[in-house]
């Protein structure tokens, strides 16, 4: 191995270790997105978008119920299930409201916590659909 | 769709913005149509109205200190400001504003649950801590408390007690407002005021002595705007062993009368959670002949169909907390008061399970009976399950409650008084020629432990155009003008109805208003918080009087 192989070497491992490091960190930091965005749905949405049974004896929470009429079996009705919902997207619906949701404010959900729940919405629906093609 | 304050040009309006900028930060305060659109009422009447309130901007204080700089900044620039804690005092204007163009002050960013003793069984929190805050911090900390719980429960303690609300758990917690202990108010001027033993600086009593010395001003904090909150106290109820409920019946019409009178009797002995009573005849309103003996309050022919369909006419569910034992001899007790006033009665036990309850058994509804009881807020869980009642449905797939509005009358806590207001709201209903829903049936909530509150069964027509809510808000309108002739006072209104609520509390020339009005005179002389909430004008916005009926 001559010298300057060596250091060409040298240099695409040390490049490999930084992406490697810098896809890491970015791992990391989506990561602690998701999980920021799993609790605040969790507090947040999962009241009335949640995937668990309402109360009364109802089937579905309100805004779960809500979507299963709109959608009649053509989108899934919980929002956990649902892919393709973008952080614009979820933006528009929260910060306009849809129906008898009412709109919510910067100061109960900011631009970057919208953010997060997209995050987790992309991860838990990923894993719905994987889940129902298994 | 710039909106401006009130009598404030856009140079001074400006100045005032960049003032509330220094003071939260640039990124807590709302100009935009975009950013404002979530402080509208989403149920508003006046949607789109050149009369609809919206604020010409919002401000997101998280601490107090910048609520008082918020408020001298107010009075400096002549500002009509408008408190909200989280907001959601939807069916009673939501986060809108009495004064179109007032500046909104935000308080949701202040949400630290500041304290909970659950050995004195106290809370002390800020306006933008939600129930359902609570009621995490409370559960992630093991601690054996309980919250009560309006329903729905996305709403802060704060801003419910305030405007007088309810929930369902034991008479003295139900009442938010009551069961308050000490609070911390930004006065008009800015200055800093506590009441009750926050008073004393070197109490340690601030959550169990709510009246300190001299008198307690605490009261002018609710439905008025004499100041803005931010901090209060709360009682919790410790949490119990155990909890029983079960169901009595009784068979004819004026059976009513011995029942309350006795349900009345363990209430006030603070033996009892919340009495919900309902009518078993509500299944024969489908049939014909029944339906129209109901609409003319033919007693005799009532008890009549109701005894050949083997139905009673009324029950009430009642519920204990307590030990196993205790709530079982309370139970015993409440069938031998109730058999001795109405031998007929009929009696189902219900369910008898220690606390706290399941997930599954709060769900659970295959009980012994059927029930109208919602078994989460007897529990101070909170949720968001009954926004339901606003939302799509099979029978509306397309549509939702655009107008949605809280209507709820006090009448007195009898039968007669009970069998009396369902002869005047179907009454109103004929003269106003619109539907009447169930009169004949209708029965009280008793969500204030001492209060019969009734909403009359009004089929308010859903016509969503402009014209259309202006005549339903001209009906909510008349149907409070003939309540009062009745001495029926709605406990709880939104902005649009505030002023011809007050103007039903007209005792000796409307004496109780002027009082208020001159102490409001009196301590915000330039008017700045929150003009008008409660019908109390202060005299720099008097001519806004009324300015939501149009």
């Amino acid at each position: 191995m001559t010298g300057r192989r060596f250091t060409r070497l040298a240099l695409a491992a040390s490049m490999l270790a930084a992406w490697s490091a810098a896809g890491q960190a970015q791992q990391v930091r989506d990561d602690e997105a998701v999980a920021r965005g799993k609790a605040k749905y969790e507090h947040t949405c999962a009241p009335c978008h949640g995937r668990g049974a309402g109360d009364d004896g109802r089937v579905m929470l309100p805004g779960t119920a809500a979507l299963a009429i709109k959608y009649r079996g053509e989108l899934p009705p919980a929002l956990e299930d649902r892919q393709g919902l973008t952080a614009d997207t979820i933006r528009a619906f929260v910060r306009n409201g849809s129906f008898s949701m009412p709109p919510f404010r910067p100061t109960e959900l900011t631009d970057r916590e919208i953010d997060d729940i997209a995050a987790y919405l992309a991860v838990s629906s990923s894993a719905a659909a994987a889940g129902s093609q298994r | 769709m710039a909106i401006l304050p009130p009598g404030v040009d856009a140079g001074r309006f400006a100045a005032a913005i960049r003032r509330f900028e220094e003071i939260v930060g640039p990124e807590w305060v709302f100009t935009s149509d975009e950013d404002l659109h979530p402080y509208r009422d989403h149920f508003s009447y006046l949607k789109d109205q050149p009369n609809e309130p919206i604020p010409s901007a919002a401000v997101g204080p998280d601490r107090v200190e910048q609520v008082q700089d918020i408020v001298r900044a107010a009075n400096e620039f002549r500002i009509p400001l408008y408190a909200i804690s989280t907001g959601k005092n939807f069916a009673y204007g939501g986060p809108a504003p009495n004064v179109r163009g007032s500046v909104t002050v935000d308080l949701k960013r202040m949400n630290r649950v500041l304290e909970v003793d659950d050995k004195r069984h106290f809370a002390l929190v800020e306006p933008g801590v939600s129930y359902i805050d609570l009621y995490d911090y409370i559960q992630e900390r093991g601690l054996k408390v309980w919250i009560d719980t309006p329903d729905p429960g996305w709403g802060s303690p704060v801003g419910n007690a305030l405007d007088h609300g309810i929930g369902y758990t034991l008479g003295f917690y139900r009442d938010h407002f009551g069961a308050h202990c000490g609070m911390e108010v930004v006065l008009p001027n800015g200055e800093l005021m506590r009441t009750g033993m926050g008073a004393m600086p070197s109490a340690k009593t601030w959550q169990e002595y709510r009246h300190g010395y001299g008198p307690d001003p605490a009261g002018l904090f609710a439905q008025g705007n004499f100041g803005i909150v931010t901090k209060m106290g709360f009682r919790l109820m410790p949490q119990p062993e155990h909890w029983r409920n079960g169901l009595i019946t009784v068979p004819k019409r004026r059976d009513l009368i011995p029942l309350i009178e006795t349900v009345n009797y363990m209430t006030d002995l603070f033996m009892i959670g919340e009495p919900w009573y309902g009518s078993p005849l509500r299944q024969l309103m489908g049939n014909t002949e029944f339906r129209e003996a109901a609409g003319r309050f033919d007693e005799e022919e009532m008890d009549r169909q109701a005894a050949a369909a083997r139905l009673h006419s009324w029950q009430v569910e009642l519920q204990f907390y307590g030990s196993e034992r205790t709530t079982l001899a309370n139970w015993e007790y409440a069938k031998e008061l109730v058999a001795r006033a109405v031998p007929q009665a009929r009696f189902t036990d219900g369910e008898s399970l220690p606390v706290p309850l399941t997930k599954e058994q709060i769900h659970e509804t295959t009980g012994p009976y059927p029930t109208n009881m919602r078994r989460n807020v007897t529990q101070g869980v909170p949720g968001l399950g009954i926004w339901y009642m606003t939302g799509r449905s099979e029978m509306n797939p397309n549509a939702w409650d655009e107008t949605h509005v809280g209507l709820f009358s006090a009448v007195p806590r009898s039968g007669e008084g009970v069998l009396e207001a369902q002869q005047v709201f179907a009454r109103i209903a004929r003269d106003l020629e619109i539907p009447s829903f169930n009169n004949a049936l209708g029965t009280p909530v008793n969500w204030y432990q001492f209060t019969f509150l009734m909403g009359a069964g009004f089929g308010i027509p859903r016509d969503y155009t402009p014209e259309g809510k202006k005549r339903a808000a001209d009906i909510l309108r008349r149907i409070l003008e003939e309540n009062a002739k009745h001495g029926y006072g709605d406990y709880r209104a939104p902005p649009i109805l505030q002023d011809d609520v007050a103007d039903q509390y007209s005792f000796n020339d409307h004496v109780l208003r002027r009082f208020h009005e001159t102490l409001k005179n009196a301590i915000d002389p330039n008017g700045v918080v929150s003009p008008g909430r409660g019908g109390i004008w202060p005299a720099a916005y008097s001519s806004f009087r009324g300015a939501l009926r149009g």
